[in-house]
């Protein structure tokens, strides 16, 4: 078999992003991972919610399903639960994972499903043409928000830890040499890797400089089993943080699932049905 | 009791949270065990304790068609019981009460039987126990054997081991009590067959569970609601037995997302839910609609609108199921009509969702799921689809190259390729999309794609003339008068047939299965020649007559038959005297039988 590279995942279909959207590295980053970690494109499923970023399953050549806003983890967690054997990936904004589809992200962390979420966050919603984001900095002046948003921006990482999830990190679309090596990390974690990618909005809240200038990378000496530590260093505004917060094993949900099945008694369905006998 | 058609009515009514569900449930089984057939009806409020129980058994030595109006038997637990149901009494019916609860009822002395099932649990030292108390009376008093009673409550009740022993003893003290003052048992106890037939004794809920493992369904996410839930704890216990995976999700745009991922992913997949969850899975069905991919939903209908009535039976989901969500998105949607339909129907609609990648919505409601009822084993009568009706999966030579996932076929149908399959990759989409699942808003795409998805149920349909499970049709052929509904108001509408069958009018009925799509050969046939039908239904704006009247108006008008409706939304079933009046004051308003 020939060796797999990141061209073999490249869909027929051209991107709708503008030029310079961050999503774009972030699409690059996540077929050089899979090639390089040797995952034909066949094993992949690769879900999404709605928003510019979830259009995302149509330029990958895997397995996609672009479902409906705020519903890539359940989407996902089922497709997972229906072929454990796949490599799965949940992708979206962070309009689409933190405000309308907030809920199912305690939850999929909680279950330690055995997928990667992407989140690919630009602070703005960029589809409907600029409206505050739940990670928008308080302030922030739009049409919907002609004297500036009235709330306060949420922590997508610190959020992550407090649930529970078993690999969190923070990458950069504008560092695509650490984004690509986080999600082959991610991509191997054995249940609920979540990455919150920094992907600017070029069009309506380009922050390039910004990250730029913020960023740094984790200490040398941060012990990703290190919980306190990571929540510490979640929320730090400035310098902010880029790489693995947090990477510890847990029971995954699927694995969880197959042990159930394998436990249980040899069953029938005419033997279930003779225990219902009158 | 009835010489032709031997059967009797016992209803119980107690406090919510003092074991009255038990007692009831407990004495069914009994009865089931003993050989006669049961079928059961039960009501309670919306709390965990406190508020009104109502259960009622109605037990027959040949099969059961409805819980009957009125009581034979009315054991009253509490005051409330008697004064509730005191009016629903036969005129020759007993009275079993506790003296305790209810000071001297004022019913005649000899049809009013005390039972001291307080003060026996009491001087047992195991006062919750005064229903089991009443359970051993009831043994007694029906001529039940004791033995086997008691084997039932060691099956049912042996999961709390440290009471099992203090529960035996209760039962066999309102055993022997009922034996020494009641020697003679009751005069309307049935007689008990030497040989009973073969039987399942299965709640709706059993039925629905049992139908979809039947099925293939290997995958369940779902979310707890009244009164679906059984269906989630059932599978939640079966389906790791049979390989198959189960989720209790965060809520239930999460349950049909997962059911809607793991088929995608190739595994036979439901969920259950009632009204309000239904309402918002809406939006997720659009899109297994639009994406093309099989996913099989059972609504157990309850009292609406809003958080409504969550404990008690209602059919006001029938708009919501046939036309809810935005849109023009094809779907299926099926009404069972009895517990043993609710099996057939499962099976079905996994054969519809799978072969035809589309939604399946199962209508069943709180009345049909609670109750318990002894059904003949399932056999494949009925099942002529789900031989042959399996998914579409593309053969590795046709994925090796151009493959299109959503290719325009003559019935609407297109291999669906499964992730793990090389050479099949694409993007199930939401968006509108050509052939290959690419998102284009091209005006004639989209008009054809509109096409290739109705298409299928068009398909569909066709199938249907000639399957004889797709309605359900009894009564005098071609008789002027008729009868049509959906789901479980049929055995109500059978028993009312059978008594004015008595009165020579004469008679027919007619209850789909399919709702969409509608067999529309059969009804027109139905309805051909018919001068008025009946239509009763558990809603508040007679939502199936309206689609009745809206889908063949014209065969309506040019026939002239008129349609009569018969709306009844107060969170319970019909009484078959309802019908009965019902049909006389139609055959009446359309001048006589005759």
């Amino acid at each position: 078999m020939t060796k797999l590279k990141a061209s073999h995942y490249r869909s027929s279909v051209k991107p709708i992003w503008c030029p310079g959207c961050g999503d774009f590295a972030v699409l690059s980053s996540l077929m050089r991972a899979l090639a390089n970690l040797g995952i034909p494109p066949e094993q992949v499923a690769v879900a999404s919610g709605i928003g510019c970023s979830s259009r995302f399953p149509a330029f990958i050549r895997t397995y996609g399903f672009h479902g409906i806003h705020g519903r890539p983890l359940p989407l996902a967690t089922g497709i997972k639960l229906g072929n454990p054997a796949l490599t799965v990936v949940a992708v979206g904004g962070d309009g689409d994972g933190f405000s309308i589809g907030g809920g199912h992200f305690p939850h999929a962390a909680r279950r330690d499903i055995e997928l990667t979420y992407l989140v690919m966050d630009n602070s703005i919603y960029g589809m409907t043409k600029g409206q505050p984001s739940p990670t928008s900095p308080q302030g922030t002046k739009r049409k919907a928000s002609p004297y500036g948003s009235l709330e306060a921006p949420l922590n997508p990482v610190l959020m992550a830890l407090a649930y529970g999830a078993t690999f969190v990190a923070r990458a950069f679309s504008g560092q695509v040499k650490q984004l690509t090596a986080i999600i082959e990390a991610a991509l191997q974690h054995p249940g609920f890797a979540f990455v919150d990618i920094l992907s600017p909005c070029v069009t309506f809240f380009d922050t390039y400089d910004h990250y730029r200038r913020i960023t740094q990378p984790l200490p040398d000496d941060h012990d990703p089993a290190d919980l306190a530590a990571a929540m510490t260093r979640a929320q730090s505004v400035e310098p902010l943080y880029l790489g693995i917060f947090r990477q510890v094993e847990g029971p995954g949900y699927a694995r969880r699932m197959a042990k159930l099945q394998e436990a249980a008694p040899e069953m029938t369905l005419d033997a279930l049905m003779a225990a219902f006998r009158r | 009791m009835n010489e032709d058609d031997p059967n009797v009515v016992v209803r119980v009514g107690g406090e919510a949270g003092e074991g009255t569900i038990t007692l009831g449930d407990l004495f069914t089984r009994i009865a089931a065990h003993a050989g006669l057939e049961v079928y059961t009806y039960r009501t309670y409020p919306s709390s965990i304790k406190g508020g009104q129980v109502l259960y009622q058994t109605r037990l027959g030595s040949e099969r059961v068609l409805s819980e009957g109006d009125d009581a034979d038997l009315l054991v009253a637990m509490n005051a409330l019981a008697w004064a509730e149901s005191r009016h629903d009494l036969k005129r020759d019916g007993l009275l079993l009460y506790d003296p305790d609860a209810l000071d001297a009822p004022s019913i005649a002395a000899e049809r009013a039987w005390p039972l001291p099932a307080t003060q026996l649990a009491r001087k047992l030292d195991w006062p919750r126990g005064k229903n089991i108390v009443m359970v051993g009376a009831l043994t007694w008093l029906f001529g039940l054997p004791l033995e086997e009673a008691k084997a039932i409550l060691r099956q049912r009740l042996g999961h709390y081991p440290d009471v099992l022993p203090h529960n035996l003893e209760a039962m066999e003290a309102g055993y022997a009590y009922a034996r020494e003052h009641y020697p003679d048992r009751l005069p309307c106890r049935l007689p008990l067959p030497d040989a009973p037939e073969e039987r399942l004794l299965l709640s709706g809920a059993d039925a629905l569970a049992l139908g979809a493992l039947a099925a293939g369904c290997r995958f369940y996410a779902g979310y707890p609601i009244t009164p679906a839930t059984p269906v989630m704890e059932a599978l939640a216990k079966y389906l790791p037995a049979f390989g198959g995976s189960f989720v209790q999700a965060e809520d239930e745009i999460a349950a049909i997302n997962m059911v809607v991922g793991a088929s995608f992913a190739g595994r036979p997949a439901m969920t259950a839910t009632s009204g309000p969850g239904l309402s918002l899975m809406i939006e997720t069905l659009g899109m297994a609609s639009m994406a093309e991919v099989p996913v099989v939903v059972v609504d157990v209908q309850r009292g609406g609108p809003s958080t409504g009535l969550p404990t008690k039976t209602s059919q006001g989901d029938l708009f919501l199921a046939l036309y809810g969500g935005h849109g023009d998105a094809p779907r299926f949607v099926l009404a069972p009509d009895s517990v043993k339909d609710s099996y057939y129907e499962m099976i079905n609609a996994f054969s519809l969702a799978e072969h035809y990648q589309m939604p399946v919505i199962v209508l069943s409601d709180q009345a049909m799921a609670a109750r318990l009822e002894t059904i003949p084993y399932p056999d494949r009568e009925g099942l002529e689809w789900c031989e042959h009706l399996t998914r579409r999966i593309p053969d590795a030579k046709s994925l090796e190259k151009d493959y299109r996932r959503y290719r325009q076929t003559e019935d609407g149908i297109s291999p669906m390729a499964l992730p793990g399959m090389p050479g099949g990759m694409y993007t199930a989409e939401s968006l509108e999309h050509d052939e290959y699942g690419h998102p284009t808003q091209a005006p004639r795409v989209h008009a054809a794609m509109m096409a290739k998805r109705a298409r299928k149920v068009e398909t569909a349909r066709q199938r249907l003339v000639g399957w004889k499970a797709a309605a359900r049709r009894w009564g005098t052929r071609g008789a002027p008068f008729g009868v049509m509904g959906w789901g479980s108001t049929r055995g109500a509408v059978r028993e009312a047939m059978h008594i004015i069958g008595k009165e020579r009018i004469p008679l027919e009925a007619l209850y789909p299965h399919t709702l969409l799509p509608m067999p529309d050969r059969a009804i027109g046939d139905f309805l051909h020649g018919k001068k008025s039908i009946l239509i009763p239904e558990l809603n508040f704006s007679s939502q199936f007559a309206r689609m009745i009247e809206h889908r063949y108006y014209r065969q309506l008008e040019e026939e002239g038959i008129h349609v009569y409706m018969l709306p009844k939304e107060e969170g319970r079933p019909f009484k078959v005297r309802e019908i009965v009046q019902a049909i006389i004051e139609m055959v009446e308003a359309e001048g006589g039988a005759l």
